[in-house]
């Protein structure tokens, strides 16, 4: 099995990319600016809903009702997506989504050169569509105006829902004066955007095979439905012979009726607009209107190793809003492309991880500062941090199973555990650690600590331990210290009274 | 599936196995239960009168950008199709086949699409400046109209290639809220619908709204009919 989520497992540690992402000023500029904008405008919508609340509650019921019963639900758009002439394929991983992909485009288009016109989907991203598609002699045009951006700069996506936002507009006239061969372009984001619209126009009307994303599919019906702005997504359902449909199976929601929550959820929180644009929704094949053939593929890669533990799998209700980016104080210094992965933020920490296994992005689950605005904003109620606690954890519990328990760290923990579960070898280490600080105090600061401790010292301000600690100067003023089974749990607060 | 060797198991199975094996694994009770959904605590029915409803309308229609035309009935919309068309200097639109007569102004051309005289090619739809259609329903609180493609609402491609978009809305067709407007569409239809807030737009470059992408870039609403609230049909 070969699960993938970009290109994740070659993507240096979060610590070190964010060190980097830190020192380029315009970067931090873009995200700034772009992620105040969303989240100005989201707070402006969901204020205007009274009953936002009881619509993030209904959609995580419904997504927790859904995974807990996926099996079922799957069969039934399977069959109901058969019945309106669809036909469905199930993906094990990234590596038979594409040969999937791959076999039936050169089914339809033969074996010469052959092009796609794609919208928006992160979950062709995770897969590494493109690439698997170049490989085989395809074009893929992307036709999102971000998504394009990302394509033709070569680069990657470093937000969700507004992949290009780490690209102000001169960035943008450089690249399509250089690719489109458009010198005279300015960098009016009108006229870059009409670029985009002339570049793209032909191909919408002539290339005959499209592939997309679903933001949802409806068990109920076979239903596939996706939710954009730019009309891009309309052409790319509409005009092709042939359209390919990949979809992550989270992504089922059991009745038609269930998008009365989500389309309100949604749209709210990814771009803070009452509603987007455009919603397009189509069951199957219609003669006379839209693509003759429509294929769904269905991917797994690694989603069902997360359903286990009810935990993890709230991870899996993600409706990919990026609301959680747009809030978290972290990714809003770093920008996306520091997570090494497609899905960056918050819900990149939780999701990349648990998709790909821990060990390629053992960073990521510390790449937060558990300030919880990720989870306040988040319409369908995933308790991130509590998730990446939890992931923590799991990373720490593996660790000691391998060579890694013998890490300074690991060694340090274990031998602080020791010290906290007995108030004798407490004192002890407080006694010792008294005499040890001397070398790195500096008045009531310590400075320059060695080794592992000096990550925290180089950042943070840290105060010395005190000469005398608070059970000592309790017993030195003759009282009794109120001792009880757990004498050890109020001896952390050893500064004063 | 074509993909199965017979030595092996499907695709489709080893997913569906892996999901059941997962789930099988010490679930709290809670969650197992068979109905999807909880009773619903969120609004599911609107509050304003009918004419609070069309002026929320009408104002979230503007605040994306959209025009907005009113008439009193029937009888005014050839004259406001003909503003409509004339104010984007426009000559020749399309409508589907069926589409009554009696509502389109004289002086420009209306291609007919679909019916006897054949669905119109990818290239004509293109060249076309303008289509109008008629709508399913429409929800006052986001600025929505909602096409169910067929009949006078016409296929996908013809409400998408033309520039100017111009929908023929009923009064009585608008409803406040989301869940009101979903619940009047039949789950079981299996015509494409497809939700219109405002003309195409993007926020990609610099988070500054562009109005215009690829789908129209421009958006008329003709509001017309009695402000009382139409049956379920």
């Amino acid at each position: 099995m070969s699960v993938r989520v970009g290109k994740t497992a070659a993507a240096p540690s979060f610590p070190v990319a964010a060190k980097a992402a830190l020192k380029n000023s315009q970067l931090r500029h873009n995200v700034h600016h772009a992620t105040d904008v969303i989240r100005d405008k989201r707070a402006l919508r969901v204020e205007e809903m009274p009953d936002w609340q009881a619509l993030r509650g209904a959609a995580a019921a419904i997504k927790a009702h859904t995974l807990r019963h996926l099996d079922r639900y799957l069969v039934e758009f399977e069959r109901n997506c058969t019945r309106a002439g669809g036909q469905v394929h199930w993906a094990r991983d990234a590596d038979e989504a594409n040969a999937i992909a791959i076999r039936l485009i050169r089914g339809y288009s033969g074996e010469g050169p052959a092009e796609v016109i794609k919208v928006k989907t992160m979950t062709s991203d995770e897969v590494q569509m493109n690439a698997a598609l170049e490989a085989a002699g395809i074009t893929p045009y992307e036709t999102d105006l971000a998504d394009m951006i990302v394509q033709m700069g070569d680069d990657e996506p470093s937000h969700i829902v507004v992949p290009a936002l780490h690209k102000n507009r001169r960035e943008v006239r450089d690249l399509f004066r250089e690719k489109m061969g458009r010198p005279e372009l300015s960098d009016n984001p009108e006229d870059l955007t009409h670029a985009a619209r002339t570049y793209l126009r032909d191909r919408f009307l002539n290339v005959r095979i499209g592939i997309g994303g679903a933001n949802f599919a409806v068990a109920e019906t076979g239903a596939v439905c996706v939710v954009e702005s730019e009309g891009n997504g309309r052409m790319c359902v509409t005009l092709p012979e042939v359209l390919i449909t990949l979809v992550g199976i989270e992504k089922v929601v059991p009745r038609f009726a269930d998008l009365e929550v989500f389309l309100q959820l949604l749209p709210r929180s990814a771009t803070g607009e009452r509603m987007n644009p455009y919603n397009s929704l189509w069951t199957g094949v219609q003669a006379g209107d839209g693509p003759r053939i429509f294929h769904v593929i269905l991917l797994d890669n690694g989603r069902t190793k997360m359903m286990a533990d009810a935990m993890e799998r709230e991870t899996l209700q993600c409706i990919r809003c990026g609301a959680c980016l747009n809030a978290c104080p972290v990714y809003r210094e770093t920008g996306g492309h520091a997570y090494g992965s497609i899905y960056s933020g918050p819900i990149g920490a939780i999701l990349s991880p648990q998709l790909q296994g821990l060990e390629h992005s053992r960073s990521l689950p510390y790449a937060s500062t558990l300030c919880g605005a990720c989870y306040e904003v988040c319409p369908v109620k995933i308790n991130i941090p509590e998730i990446l606690i939890h992931l923590r954890g799991r990373e720490v519990r593996e660790d000691q199973r391998s060579l890694r328990a013998l890490t300074s760290e690991n060694l340090a923990m274990q031998a602080a555990a020791l010290a906290f579960t007995s108030q004798r070898r407490y004192e002890a280490a407080q006694r010792l650690a008294r005499m040890g600080q001397r070398l790195f105090q500096r008045g009531d600061e310590l400075v320059k600590l060695p080794g592992m401790a000096g990550g925290w010292t180089k950042y943070r301000d840290l105060r010395a331990i005190p000469a005398q600690s608070f059970r000592d100067w309790w017993k030195q003023r003759g009282a009794t210290p109120p001792t009880t089974t757990t004498t050890t749990t109020n001896t952390t607060g050893s500064e004063d009274a | 599936m074509s993909e199965q060797t017979p030595a092996q198991p499907s695709a489709r199975d080893e997913i569906l196995a892996r999901i059941r094996t997962a789930l099988g694994a010490g679930l709290p009770a809670e969650l197992t239960s068979q109905k999807p959904t909880p009773e619903a605590a969120y609004r599911r029915t609107g509050q304003l009168n009918r004419v609070a409803v069309l002026d929320l309308f009408v104002d979230r229609l503007k605040d994306y950008d959209a025009e907005v035309l009113q008439v009193g009935d029937e009888r005014g919309l050839a004259g406001a199709l003909g503003d409509a068309l004339n104010g984007a200097r426009e000559l020749c639109a399309v409508v589907a086949e069926g589409f009554p007569e009696a509502w389109l102004p004289m002086g420009f051309e209306f291609l007919r699409d679909g019916g006897l005289s054949g669905l119109l090619s990818i290239a004509a739809l293109d060249s076309a400046q303008a289509v109008v259609t008629t709508c399913a329903v429409a929800i006052a609180s986001t600025g929505t109209i909602v096409l169910v493609h067929g009949g006078t609402q016409g296929r996908r491609a013809a409400t998408l290639l033309p520039d100017h978009h111009i929908c023929l809305v009923r009064r009585g067709q608008v409803l406040e809220l989301v869940p009101e407007a979903l619940e009047r569409l039949k789950a079981d239809d299996p015509a494409p619908i497809t939700t219109i807030s405002g003309p195409s737009a993007t926020s990609d470059i610099e988070m500054t709204r562009i109005r215009g992408v690829h789908g129209p870039r421009r958006l008329t609403v003709v509001l017309y009919g009695p402000a009382e609230l139409e049956p379920v049909s």
